[in-house]
């Protein structure tokens, strides 16, 4: 049984400054999820009648990137390739203090406490993050061949799950690795050939305007990202972004 | 204009100014004689191109002005882009190229434009023929550059000054090298890491090609 300090960011609403708050909690094991150790504050404080600390979650098994919380100064926390809801609390001493935060980036603004709206990235997928199909049946299995390294290299940049983890590691705020990992994956594919060229001039244009920042490869994304999507998509995407300039494609 | 354009334009303007401090160095290397007489001799070379030096110099300068301009405006987005930060930010490191160079392009870039103005202040616009600083090249007067510049670095402050700033110099270029090649969109999986290596090695190599330059004028003098 561990017991642990908790500094963890409150706001009431968006328009609330906010403050941190501490609390000790014990009763902690080792083998309960980051979320989990959450889980058992909030009954703690719902119990005293007090609002539990809101966060987003939804699968807790790494996959639908609802969670995600900066722990003592890490996006999704200090191990590497995971999420905050797998995230065990072995990884920390008894005695520890742990400072909470939510994604900070003026994209994100925060909603209740550990509770961010990235709505932003849905107007970025929205922007150019799809492909044009006919409708009708089904194409046949082996009418579009698509080599491996090809299926691969698109699997890896679709392996994203939109947490926004780049967004909140990014010294620039920067949502660089998350536009990219979408442009690149369609960009190799065949059925993405249609909309290349205008789908990196949209989604730029719509990151930009979130108000995201630069990015000067840093890398900080790919450390954070729980997928482990690699910035060699942010170079697609400047390579697919200029090659889109130099054919004069429609924007 | 699009963040990723206006990258493009740092990446491209940052090479070419990569491209002058090479030969920059180049042409100082000839410093690392016994004798006035190599450097003052380039000096006088270059000199003898007359209004295309001045073209040079123009040129120079507008692709310096559009690095520093499109750097400082790029910071200021990404700054706007946090307007509240974290209380703990750690960096979770890894196979990164987060380092003290890539998190500091901004700070080691202004030091480097006070030291460009500075550098430029003293010796390009620093006394010349009129005030005796003069030599004798192919029986023509030329301007005594080396005597300016052994004077400056007789003075060990001044060789801190150039030495420190040769530094920030290394810390810019250990990043800013590979960095526009990837701005550019110009690096594959394959090469992003050689060229990491070679922009380090390259960094170091004018950092020290420079920064020797004042220590070696001070003790030989």
């Amino acid at each position: 049984m561990m017991t642990l300090n908790l500094e963890i960011w409150r706001q009431k609403n968006s328009q609330d400054s906010g403050r941190f708050a501490t609390y000790q909690l014990s009763g902690i094991t080792p083998d309960m999820s980051f979320l989990e150790m959450l889980d058992l504050l909030n009954e703690q404080l719902i119990k005293k009648g007090e609002a539990p600390v809101e966060f987003d979650s939804d699968c807790r098994e790494g996959i639908c990137g609802s969670c995600g919380l900066v722990i003592n100064g890490q996006a999704h926390g200090k191990e590497m390739a995971t999420t905050t809801c797998e995230l065990y609390m072995r990884h920390f001493q008894d005695g520890d203090t742990i400072v909470i935060e939510p994604w900070r980036a003026k994209a994100f603004p925060v909603l209740r406490d550990l509770c961010v709206d990235r709505t932003a990235f849905d107007r970025i997928i929205a922007a150019g993050g799809y492909t044009s199909a006919k409708s009708g049946p089904h194409p046949d299995g082996n009418a579009i061949l698509i080599s491996k390294p090809v299926a691969d290299s698109a699997m890896e940049s679709a392996t994203c799950i939109g947490c926004g983890a780049c967004v909140a590691a990014c010294p620039n705020a920067s949502a660089s690795l998350f536009t990219a990992a979408k442009i690149s994956q369609l960009a190799v594919l065949p059925q993405g050939q249609v909309e290349r060229g205008r789908r990196v001039f949209r989604m730029v244009r719509q990151m930009d305007a979130e108000g995201f920042g630069n990015c000067t490869n840093i890398g900080e994304c790919r450390a954070a990202c729980p997928k482990e999507i690699s910035i060699d998509n942010i170079a697609t995407m400047k390579r697919e972004y200029a090659a889109a300039l130099l054919r004069g494609d429609e924007s | 204009m699009t963040t990723v354009a206006k990258k493009f334009i740092m990446a491209l303007s940052g090479l070419a100014l990569v491209g002058f401090v090479i030969t920059h160095l180049l042409g100082n290397l000839t410093l690392y004689s016994h004798t006035d007489e190599p450097f003052n001799a380039y000096a006088f070379k270059l000199h003898s191109f007359g209004s295309l030096l001045l073209v040079a110099e123009v040129g120079l300068v507008a692709i310096f002005l559009t690095h520093i301009v499109y750097g400082l405006t790029a910071k200021k987005t990404s700054l706007s882009a946090r307007p509240k930060g974290y209380r703990v930010w750690r960096s979770k490191g890894g196979e990164t190229p987060s380092n003290i160079s890539s998190r500091n392009m901004a700070i080691s870039g202004s030091i480097l434009l006070a030291f460009v103005l500075l550098h430029v202040w003293q010796f390009r616009f620093g006394p010349a023929i009129e005030a005796g600083y003069v030599t004798t090249m192919h029986g023509e007067q030329a301007r005594d550059l080396h005597r300016l510049i052994v004077e400056t670095f007789k003075n060990p402050a001044w060789v801190a000054v150039y030495v420190a700033a040769m530094l920030f110099l290394g810390l810019h270029l250990r990043h800013g090298f590979w960095s526009a090649f990837q701005s550019a969109g110009l690096t594959r999986h394959n090469t992003t890491v050689k060229l990491r290596i070679f922009g380090g090695l390259l960094a170091a190599a004018l950092t020290v090609g420079f920064l020797f330059i004042p220590v070696y004028i001070y003790f030989a003098f």
